[in-house]
């Protein structure tokens, strides 16, 4: 078959279900992402606060998940959600097993090397707010909700917007991996079609080439958005 | 904060994930059978350009399942973590061309076997190999052992230096390092697609797998120069044929599913669909 | 506990350290090399020498490192025209795909940390230096090199430790590294974790030696960073 047939949207093409498994790349980057966010500020409350218990932990976490090879992680997670929460379902009586379905593994092994990062980059943004602003949200009588929902979230996220637009990129890479569980995103689809086909040439360059467009148009919206958070803000270098 | 917290999110995180499973409550009662394969064992189960799972084995699962009234949904799985994935409750079934072999057994139940087709070597017709080891003939190792341990000697003397491709956790990859450990070099993959491809550029010289995903692999157009080989064994280290793998807590399933093949097997449907994936007819 | 298994299987994947440590060694010293040329090109005067070291970087950071390798190891294999070359007694090697492949990833990255580092070098230093008469490999040398060193140290020391989690992946192209050992074991004795677990501790303390020997060498390379001790 020609290339053109190859990739085509006809029948016996997989031009669709290239772009399907691109689309799921980019569902579950995002899952990863936003679980990620949820366990990175987490970390990092633990990490900047006065407990030392709490920083001990944080800091451990970040330094497993920093020394363990992702590839590591993606199996860990795949096989062991499963078992962990039959174990704990078994615990309130359940009979039974608890699937965990491949998306949402995948999507929890990316999110919690993710965390570990993200981690870092919310304890660097909570440290560069001015302290000055801290002391005056509490001398005008802010609780601590309204205080983290006005004066520090805002302030944070715009900090780590750079740091985060980089994870985002290392979040969709690392999706690639997920492709062993089985999960039909983008790295998964090109090695069926190229094992299928017998030309891993053309697959595995095509998918590379929907990767770089997916990374390349990231860097274009990430850029704006810094762009915009930071409009008004004096830095030293910009972007 | 602090502990009643604490109870709180783990009695919470309990109910929740007991809800999410609420679907898969159903185990004893078997509405729902989730069966794992590859999706990349051709001609057994492979996915089609539209994403789909198709094969021989989908075909009899749909067919089993209707016998024993179940709804079957398929979900891909590497092959090697296929047990593992079992046993952690992922999918109820295995249906991958995967062989009754005692080790296995040991750590899962199988139903009745429902083919039983030889292996194979697969190798460039016209290279050393293939002079030496001649065209395919079975040679079925219960049934004449002398003739086994002769097809033995003679592949491991033509194999000597060689390079072997098999896949990871076959009886196939439990072959060659019984049998090929310090004569040839022995090269494990994850799917035989990429096995293929090694071959096909010469990374390796030949390859073991059962007859019908070797004679797929032939089928296809880029594989004029390749053929079929020495021995084709049956028995021994390669099992009693193929069959699903279930839980050795699933017994009742298993027997439900043996029902099913007997009567698939008394009305001609299994060897029906043997003959439309396999070309021949591989029932046991 | 049996710990005549566990014995027996750390036994095992310790004898696969010395494979993965080879690619790793191999691919960081490849990849230097390589983004050294990348980071000339980058900082030259020539508009088009700089856009293909910018797109080197954009390629080699914006996609999966597994989908680089199988391009390299599968795709390249696959062609006629790779297959007659002289390149392949190399390309034919499951080894020297690795490196090859891991290599050109991390040079992306290195790169980049190259370009930091040089940045971060002052332009005082270099206008002074360039005063006295230096000029060339001398100015790189003496004036260039050590400020740049001590600026990219702790990127370099990230990365390092990237590249061995990186190995992890040759194990999806045949090579016996400390991954596929503990994959291998769990598939033929179906333990499903203490491979698992067992290969996770390894690529700990090797991580850690790595990001300890390092910091070492930042701390003799900063003293006038170190505490006093007077």
């Amino acid at each position: 078959m020609g290339l053109f047939q190859i990739f085509g949207f006809g029948p016996g093409g997989w031009g669709l279900a290239m772009l399907e498994g691109a689309a799921m790349t980019l569902l579950v980057s995002a899952c990863g992402l936003l679980i990620g966010a949820a366990i990175g500020a987490l970390v990092a409350w633990a990490r900047l606060s006065r407990h030392r218990p709490s920083g001990a932990l944080g800091e451990a976490y970040a330094a497993l998940f920093r020394g363990l090879p992702e590839l590591l992680v993606v199996y860990f997670v795949y096989f062991g959600t499963s078992t962990l929460l039959t174990d704990l379902a078994n615990l309130v009586g359940y009979q039974g097993f608890v699937g965990v379905p491949s998306f949402l593994a995948g999507a929890l092994a990316v999110g919690v090397i993710s965390g570990a990062y993200q981690a870092e980059v919310y304890r660097a943004g909570y440290l560069a707010i001015a302290r000055g602003e801290l002391e005056a949200a509490v001398s005008v009588g802010m609780d601590r909700l309204l205080m983290f929902r006005r004066i520090v979230a805002p302030q944070v996220l715009r900090f780590a917007l750079p740091g985060l637009g980089n994870l985002w990129q290392v979040a969709l890479k690392d999706s690639s991996l997920i492709s062993v569980t089985g999960l039909a995103e983008l790295m998964r689809v090109s090695q069926i079609g190229a094992g299928s086909t017998h030309q891993p040439f053309a697959f595995y360059l095509g998918g590379m080439a929907l990767y770089l467009v997916m990374t390349l148009v990231s860097t274009r919206l990430f850029d704006a958005a810094e762009a915009r958070a930071t409009r008004g803000l004096r830095r030293v270098a910009a972007g | 904060m602090g502990s009643k917290f604490l109870k709180s999110v783990v009695v919470g995180a309990s109910l929740a994930a007991a809800l999410a499973a609420a679907p898969a409550a159903f185990a004893k009662d078997w509405k729902t059978v989730v069966i794992g394969m590859e999706g990349a064992y051709e001609p057994w189960n492979l996915t089609d350009s539209s994403g789909h799972i198709v094969g021989f084995e989908v075909d009899l699962a749909n067919d089993l399942c209707k016998r024993i009234n179940v709804e079957c949904k398929i979900i891909a799985q590497d092959w090697d973590g296929m047990i593992p994935g079992l046993k952690a409750g992922k999918f109820d079934v295995i249906m991958d061309g995967m062989s009754i072999t005692e080790e296995r057994k040991k750590e899962i139940d199988f139903s009745k076997p429902y083919a039983a087709p030889p292996a194979a070597f697969m190798a460039a017709k016209g290279s050393d190999i293939a002079k030496a080891l001649g065209p395919g003939k079975v040679v079925n190792a219960t049934k004449d052992p002398a003739a086994k341990d002769a097809a033995v000697k003679a592949v491991q003397a033509a194999l000597k230096g060689k390079t072997i491709g098999v896949q990871v956790s076959t009886t196939h990859a439990n072959f060659a390092s019984k049998y090929l450990k310090d004569i040839a070099t022995i090269k494990e993959y994850k799917t035989t697609d990429e096995r293929d491809l090694d071959l096909k550029s010469g990374r390796i010289d030949i390859a073991l797998d059962d007859y019908p995903t070797i004679a797929a692999a032939l089928d296809k157009p880029d594989a004029k120069d390749f053929g079929i080989v020495g021995p084709e064994f049956i028995g021994d280290v390669f099992g009693v044929g193929e069959g699903m793998g279930l839980r050795k807590s699933d017994a009742d399933l298993t027997a439900r599913f043996n029902k099913a093949l007997d009567a698939a097997f008394a009305d001609g449907s299994v060897k029906r669909y043997s003959l439309k994936w396999f070309k021949i007819d591989t029932t046991p | 506990m049996d710990w005549g298994f566990i014995g027996a299987t750390f036994l095992r994947l310790i004898a696969a350290v010395p494979l993965t440590l080879e690619v790793w060694l191999s691919s960081v010293i490849l990849g230097a090399v390589v983004a050294a040329g990348v980071t000339w090109m980058r900082v030259s005067d020539s508009r088009p020498l700089k856009a293909v070291a910018r797109a080197y970087v954009a390629v080699f950071r914006g996609t999966p490192l597994l989908i680089q390798l199988f391009i390299v190891y599968y795709g390249l294999a696959s062609l006629p025209a790779v297959r007659h070359s002289l390149f392949w007694p190399f390309l034919r090697d499951a080894f020297d795909c690795a490196v090859l492949s891991l290599g050109l990833c991390t040079a992306g990255y290195q790169a980049e940390i190259f370009r930091g580092a040089l940045i971060a070098v002052p332009h005082g230093q270099v206008e002074a230096a360039r005063a006295c008469g230096m000029s060339g490999l001398l100015l790189f040398r003496r004036i260039i090199f050590p400020i740049a060193l001590r600026h990219g140290l702790p990127a370099y020391s990230t990365e390092m430790i990237s590249m061995v989690k990186a190995t992890a992946l040759v194990s999806l192209i045949t090579l016996w590294d400390v991954m596929s050992v503990a994959l291998k074991i769990r598939n033929d004795t179906l333990v499903t974790y203490l491979p698992l677990v067992l290969a996770g501790a390894i690529y700990f303390v090797v991580n850690y030696a790595i990001g300890a020997a390092f910091l070492a060498l930042e701390r003799r390379l900063s003293p006038h960073l170190r505490a006093r001790t007077s």
